[in-house]
């Protein structure tokens, strides 16, 4: 995983709420067999018209957007289905961190997991940035997960929290298994006094080999 | 060593042996250093005395490694995985040259793409074959149980693990689906997770978790007729909106949902994630007990009996705290049906469409207009006045036995409205199907002019041919009404089994109150 140290890039604005992953990823795209190549694929329904023509009224295919790689968004952003799909498609797409009021669980926690740092602030916070990015043009944030603040050009200045655990992962890019395993006797003494492996009463069809 | 040597025999990839297992285990031998089900120790570093809910009890007893300041280490008992999450997990499991830790701990089934139709036919989406086939081959690889689509046991993964008793009370059970939360209706914390933690899953059997908030709901009073565990969950949605629960585990309880049936129980679960909560349980009770006993996975006899015991203690303690309380009473519970694109955008059947401008909320207001025309409603519309295309009666929300026979008594006798193209019926499970082809349910619906089907996620997700074409409606008893869900273009009304199936006979909305073969009444 990528690290998440500090990120200067244009901003673009989805201003919705309650954007749910079957947006961001629609179920015809659940089925690969891989994590990359979806950033083609993000928003689709939204971002395009029959033929996969660009839909011009959708805020991501604006010209002044192209190339974004902060995302604002509105409260609740990706609830919804558990997809990691979705944050996928947020990487390929290009975006590195995600700024809004709140985040469902699931998402909220899969972003961690793939280097995207998604930052958390006021609703009124949210309603100066969404301001200032429509109103100026190549409007860009620099987000700072080190110092923990949120700064523009403009002199803007925004903290935000984060779990410290959280923070520490994302700005080493660590391996979630890697420090997992490095409690591997704990797991195995949990074991030891307590695993309990399914025993199968009635056998059922149920099979290892492909017949 | 002794019980080193016990696991090794057990993960031998070779299920007769696990037949001989079986047999010595119902003959009652004790042989084998396996604790009995459900077995944890209380745990924790709690005070054992003070009054704790079902959440905590399970969350202590799982705790593999505490640290100040970090997310805890928990143990998973049941994975459960299916092929459109789990194949960039196994890759991952195998770029970093991982073995998956305990593959008897996890259950894998083919639920979300296959094809409702003949399945005897080859698989015609690429696609989906080849996620079909990644999966029977990472089973195969890994020694994990695999429920494949010809499998008597295959179903929507939430539906066959309760049914087959490897859903139990006390479990940590996990899933590459938001919908895991069905299983907290055994008193088990169950919860979906991203592809990522399904290899942390595979690869050490544990997640690092932080605590949730726990939310009392209660629901007073008598189940009203016509009123079912669904109209129970959307009006619960509807009240603290889809965000509601966020970083909560909910805990159903109160008389109306004690007298649920398990089914209902994870009717209610089920949907807790659309109230923004991972986790949604009940509280095992005498209910719970008699569904699960005699399952194939559920102990037998003796130990049953020992496991039933530990499974009362987990039952949430009188005068236990949680964070919050959220009291309903049943007689203020009717039939709903959604009108927006998320399952809070809900009313009650006699109600109408509502005007945004009546939302206070400049939010709700954007959202509202955006989803009407979305849905093509205008306000003030009578929700029984709204016509439909499709019906759906299926998926991990409302596909059970119980939600079949519901459905069955109101259309029986009767004809599907000549306006409708397509009634489907998905039953969850083909062991669900059987059972409901036993009772002649099939031919009922058939000759209600329903399509009768092969057991699958179907036309919750649309990853098959199951789906709504653009502009079409439905009224469907799955659990998301989002944009383009069933279909790119299509809009999903969600209610009960009940008002689906009489809604599929009128061809709009109805009050199933009205109705005198409506199921419920107390």
């Amino acid at each position: 995983m990528e690290p998440f140290v500090k990120h200067t890039g244009l901003v673009a604005p989805l201003d919705r709420v309650n954007v749910d992953t079957d947006q961001m990823v629609p179920k015809q795209f659940l089925k690969f067999l891989t994590r990359e190549g979806y950033g083609r694929v993000l928003f689709y329904d939204w971002r395009y018209l029959p033929g996969e023509k660009l839909n011009p009224d959708f805020v991501l295919n604006q010209p002044r957007y192209k190339g974004a790689s902060v995302l604002l968004a509105r409260a609740n952003f990706g609830c919804g289905s558990s997809r990691e799909h979705a944050p996928w498609a947020i990487l390929d797409y290009g975006f590195r961190t995600i700024v809004a009021p709140s985040y469902a669980d699931i998402f909220y926690n899969n972003c961690f997991k793939n280097g995207i740092l998604p930052v958390t602030l006021s609703n009124e916070q949210m309603d100066e940035l969404f301001q200032r990015a429509e109103k100026q043009k190549d409007y860009r944030l620099t987000v700072d997960l080190e110092k923990q603040i949120v700064t523009d050009d403009g002199g803007l200045r925004y903290e935000f929290t984060i779990d410290p655990f959280r923070r520490d992962c994302l700005l080493r890019g660590l391996d979630d298994i890697g420090l997992t395993l490095v409690h591997d006797s704990h797991i195995s003494g949990f074991e030891d006094k307590n695993l309990r492996l399914p025993v199968m009463y009635d056998p059922v069809d149920v099979k290892y080999h492909k017949q | 060593m002794a019980f080193r040597e016990a696991l090794s025999q057990l993960l031998q990839p070779d299920w007769r042996k696990r037949e001989w297992l079986v047999t010595m285990r119902s003959a009652g031998a004790t042989a084998l250093p396996l604790k009995m089900p459900g077995n944890y120790p209380a745990g924790g570093k709690t005070n054992r005395m003070a009054a704790r809910t079902l959440y905590e009890k399970i969350w202590e007893a799982h705790i593999v490694r505490e640290e100040p300041g970090q997310p805890t280490l928990i143990y998973i008992d049941r994975h459960l995985i299916h092929e459109g999450t789990s194949p960039q997990a196994f890759a991952g499991l195998k770029a970093a040259g991982r073995k998956v830790r305990q593959p008897q701990l996890t259950f894998a089934v083919m639920d979300h793409s296959v094809s409702t139709k003949n399945r005897l036919l080859p698989v015609l989406d690429a696609d989906a074959l080849g996620q079909f086939e990644a999966l029977a081959r990472n089973c195969e690889e890994h020694g994990v149980h695999l429920f494949d689509m010809h499998s008597k046991n295959q179903g929507i993964i939430h539906i066959i693990g309760p049914e087959l008793g490897i859903t139990q009370p006390g479990q940590t059970i996990v899933c590459g689906d938001s919908h895991t939360s069905t299983h907290g209706a055994f008193g088990a914390l169950a919860f979906g997770i991203g592809t990522s933690e399904i290899e942390h899953v595979l690869a050490t059997q544990c997640l690092t978790q932080f605590k949730s908030k726990t939310m009392k709901i209660e629901i007073n009073g008598k189940r009203p007729r016509g009123v079912t565990a669904k109209d129970f969950i959307l009006t619960i949605i509807g009240k603290i909106g889809i965000a509601g629960g966020t970083g909560y585990v909910f805990e159903y309880t109160g008389e109306a949902v004690r007298g649920l049936s398990m089914e209902g129980r994870m009717t209610m679960c089920n949907m807790s994630i659309e109230g923004g909560a991972r986790a949604g349980m009940v509280s095992p009770d005498e209910t719970t007990f008699a569904y699960l006993e005699g399952r194939p996975f559920v102990p037998r006899g003796k130990e049953f009996q020992v496991a039933v015991d530990h499974w009362r203690s987990l039952a949430t303690d009188p005068g236990a705290t949680f964070d919050e309380t959220l009291t309903l009473h049943a007689n203020e519970l009717a039939p709903m049906v959604t009108w927006g694109t998320n399952p809070g955008m809900v009313t009650q059947v006699t109600d109408r469409v509502p005007d945004p401008a009546s939302f206070g909320d400049p939010v709700d207001r954007e959202a509202a207009s955006r989803a009407l025309v979305y849905m093509d409603l205008k306000p003030g519309t009578r929700i029984e006045d709204i016509p439909l295309d499709r019906v759906f009666i299926g998926s991990c929300t409302n596909s059970r036995i119980e939600d079949l026979r519901a459905a069955a008594k109101v259309v029986a006798g009767k004809h599907v409205s000549k306006d409708l193209k397509q009634a489907l019926v998905v039953p969850g499970s083909r062991r669900v199907k059987v059972e409901a082809e036993t009772e002649g349910l099939d031919k009922i619906f058939r000759d209600a002019g329903f399509e009768w089907r092969d057991a699958g996620c179907s036309m919750c997700i649309g990853m098959n041919d199951d789906v709504l074409l653009s502009g079409e409606r439905s009224a469907s008893t799955s659990n998301r009404n989002f944009e383009g869900r069933q279909g790119k273009g299509g809009r999903t009304h969600l209610v009960s089994p009940m008002m689906a199936a009489a809604a599929a006979i009128e061809g709009h909305f109805v009050d199933i109150r009205d109705w005198k073969n409506a199921d419920g009444a107390e």
